[in-house]
């Protein structure tokens, strides 16, 4: 992974000092909250329902053991022992001091992390695929890609105070597990004759406005890349509305443009700017590049696991759900989940078991974590000889849960009981939903589907594109629900469809049930997926079904 | 004269009379509800009824908003040694082609943002610099104080006019927040070239 040298050291430190003179020229009231909001912000720091919130980066989600063992002392010293994993691969802390934040960053800075820009109207932490670099259907390992672009977004001097937040997400692989059309700015990395180019999305998101990223430009060669990208954000500086919180994103503007006249002007823009200093060259590429070549992985047999552990259900199980194909014969990707029946939230994780994880990664998987934007963990080259010795630690940890990619692997927001945004609370709907499953058969039946949960439209839990979406609206100043269906993520990224009138809280377990009643009884074998389902008998079935009484 | 001037990282005495319309007295003009001319995103800009009412000031160096300028230019001519033109951060390029000279022809111009976190000033001086040609004094005004220095002298600005009532002293020091950027800029290679 990319190890930090002293320009990067010095810039990180840099940014702490810069923090603590914002932070007590604020404290001397020689900035007024408005003024100290942004800069904060640029520094991952909220003010929230209980106490100030900080965000901290995991750049594309990668994360080496000891960064996870520094943000495990950091819970412990700082906050209450635990921290939440974000949808944007991220990692929070709920309740550090106003104060203790300089020293909360200069820990980090002391283990190459930060929390710049991870929250605030700029460029935000880079996303991508967290199996990138293993999986089989990789086309172009974005990691170093990923890195160039995270230098180069980090204090860009033109794009310090945007009109809104902006979100760059890439992806490498056959199947996008980026999310690249619903970011405001989405990249397709694909290869011709061992030439890199880039497919631009542009304007996607989810938020109260949800809209699918449209292509701007196919095939650019990646050397264009970061001027491209200038281009794209200097106009939505430019022309991105400023009066209205809620119409600033970039999607807003790509529509009321239109998608062939916004082009124009990007293109108009670069074409007369592309040749700029940023322009990319093989070295700087082959410089980043050299940080993310392939572990020294041993030449091992594959193991026929299921023949092998043919008694051991829960193992196999697991083995099915939390592990997946690895492009180097005898391994595996483990993703951990952190949606199981002991974690007080989707995401949250106790300093113990992330000491618990690192240990792991260093025992295992080449010291190296990363975390998914389903807010899971993942070790990603363990050799499938250890995979019951993994599990064995995991299960001994409450880490064992294999649900991944079922319904109770549920995207969260943190709600009401965090949020001062929210309509409603959203962890005790998730609760409640994994409540109903107390044993795996069910569970198993139903297989792949993806439930998603935000507590108001601001949709951090992604609820537009959750097979399932529940999203907490307000009703006269209570607590209610709408429940979306057909939601997808991925290549085919569609919006999920509103079901009807929504519902209370107590109301939700059942409605979840009837749903996947109707779907064991509507699906033509056991294989085809819930979605499938839905794109053929559409939402009609599942309505009757749930307002009949 | 102040000292809130900034130019060349030194604090320097302020010899230019900076003329702002008073708006106070214009009507708000609510924006329609649709989003029909998106670039001027709901912020009006001084009527020529405003502009026609500017009193010029006595001093020997103004800089004056464009559209003031445009209206103006004789008047300004005849009354000034030197003027420089400054530009409201909601104000179009387009609006320099309405020019008759070069815009090298003034030792200043200037562009005012409203709102510290109005970061358009950014890419309006990178558009400037780069679009126009601009080589002369840019300067930032308006509500500019230590936390955008670092950005806008990257983003083609060398001189600044720090906000009545925020320490210039302590400002200038915001030039050297960092010691290294990651990224190029119109005047500076990227990092990667000295790796
Ligand atoms: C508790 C404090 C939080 C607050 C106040 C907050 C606030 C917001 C707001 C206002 C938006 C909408 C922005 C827009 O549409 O322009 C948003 C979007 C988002 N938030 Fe949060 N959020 C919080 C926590 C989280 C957490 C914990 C996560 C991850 C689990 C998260 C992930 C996201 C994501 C992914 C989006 C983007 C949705 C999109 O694509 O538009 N947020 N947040
Ligand atoms: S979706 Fe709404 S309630 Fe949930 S964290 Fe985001 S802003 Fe808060």
């Amino acid at each position: 992974m990319y190890k930090y040298d002293h320009y990067d050291r010095k810039i990180v430190n840099q940014r702490v000092d810069q923090y603590e003179d914002q932070l007590n020229r604020y404290f001397n009231k020689e900035l007024t909250d408005e003024e100290f909001r942004p800069l904060r912000l640029q520094n991952g720091l909220y003010i929230q329902r209980h106490a100030p919130m900080l965000r901290v980066a995991i750049p594309y989600g990668l994360l080496s053991s000891n960064q996870l063992r520094t943000l495990a002392d950091i819970a412990d010293e700082f906050d209450r022992g635990y921290g939440h994993f974000s949808t944007r691969q991220n990692i929070q802390y709920n309740w550090p001091k106003l104060e203790d934040t300089p020293k909360i960053l200069r820990k980090l800075a002391d283990a190459e992390m930060h929390a710049i820009q991870t929250s605030g109207n700029c460029i935000r932490n880079i996303t991508t695929d967290p199996y990138a670099g293993v999986t089989p259907d990789e086309i172009v390992d974005t990691r170093y890609i990923a890195e160039i672009l995270r230098q180069w977004s980090t204090f860009h001097p033109e794009f310090a105070l945007l009109p809104r937040k902006f979100k760059i997400s890439i992806s490498g692989s056959k199947h996008d597990r980026a999310l690249v059309k619903t970011h405001d700015i989405g990249l397709e990395l694909v290869k011709e004759q061992e030439n890199l180019f880039v497919n631009v999305f542009v304007g996607g998101g989810l938020g109260r406005t949800p809209v699918i990223g449209q292509l701007l430009k196919e095939k650019l060669p990646i050397e264009h890349l970061l001027s491209y990208c200038e281009s794209i954000i200097r106009i939505y500086n430019l022309y991105g509305r400023r009066d209205n919180m809620y119409k600033a994103r970039i999607k807003i503007l790509v529509k009321a443009l239109g998608v062939e006249s916004f082009k124009k002007q990007v293109e108009d823009d670069w074409n007369n700017g592309k040749n700029s200093s940023n322009h990319l060259n093989d070295k700087e590429i082959n410089r980043v590049k050299q940080f993310f070549t392939s572990p020294n992985y041993e030449t091992v047999e594959s193991i026929d696991l299921e023949d092998q552990f043919r008694d051991d259900h829960n193992f196999l199980h697991w083995i099915k759900r939390n592990t997946r194909e690895h492009i180097k014969n005898g391994y595996r990707s483990v993703t951990i989940s952190l949606k199981g029946k002991k974690q007080t939230a989707p995401g949250d994780i106790q300093s113990s078991e992330m000491r618990v994880v690192a240990d792991l990664a260093d025992q295992y998987s080449f010291g190296e974590i990363r975390s998914t934007h389903e807010q899971n963990l993942v070790l990603a080259d363990v050799k499938e000889k250890d995979l019951y010795d993994v599990y064995s630690a995991l299960c001994e940890n409450n880490l064992g849960e294999a649900n991944i990619g079922l319904i109770t692997d549920i995207i969260c927001c943190p709600g009401g009981d965090f949020c001062s945004l929210a309509n409603a609370k959203s962890i005790p709907i998730a609760k409640s939903i994994d409540n109903l499953f107390d044993n795996y058969d069910f569970l198993f039946d139903i297989g792949t589907i993806s439930l998603n949960i935000s507590g108001c439209m601001n949709a951090c839990g992604h609820h537009h594109v959750g097979n399932i979406g529940i999203l907490g609206v307000d009703k006269d100043g209570s607590e209610w629900y709408q429940i979306t269906l057909g939601g997808q993520q991925g290549v085919n990224a569609t919006l999920g469809k509103v079901i009807g009138p929504s519902f209370s809280a107590d109301e939700v377990p059942a409605v979840i049930k009837e749903i996947l009643n109707v779907y064991v009884a509507q699906r033509d074998s056991e294989e085809e997926l819930f979605i499938d389902c839905y794109n053929r008998i559409g939402l009609d079935p599942f309505k009757e079904a749930i307002y009949k009484n | 004269m102040d000292t809130q001037l900034i130019k060349n990282k030194e604090l320097i005495l302020n010899d230019w009379f900076w003329v702002v319309p008073d708006t106070s007295n214009e009507e708000v003009k609510k924006q329609a509800g649709k989003v029909v001319q998106f670039k001027l995103t709901g912020e009006d800009f001084p009527s020529d009824g405003t502009l026609h009412n500017v009193t010029f000031p006595e001093a020997e160096k103004v800089i004056v908003p464009l559209r003031l300028y445009l209206l103006k230019t004789d008047e300004i001519k005849k009354k000034y040694k030197e003027y420089g033109i400054w530009i409201y951060s909601h104000d179009e390029l387009d609006l320099f082609n309405h020019l008759k000279e070069d815009i090298n022809s003034f030792p200043v111009v200037g562009v005012y943002v409203e709102k510290f976190a109005d970061g358009r000033i950014y890419s309006l001086g990178n558009l400037i610099r780069r679009k126009l040609s601009y080589k002369n004094d840019l300067r930032a005004l308006g509500d500019v104080f230590k936390d955008q220095l670092f950005y806008l002298a990257r983003s083609g600005f060398d001189s600044f006019l720090i906000k009545e009532g925020y320490d210039a002293k302590k400002a200038l020091l915001g030039l050297d927040d960092f010691s290294y950027s990651y990224q190029g800029t119109l005047n500076q290679m990227p990092l990667w070239n000295e790796r």
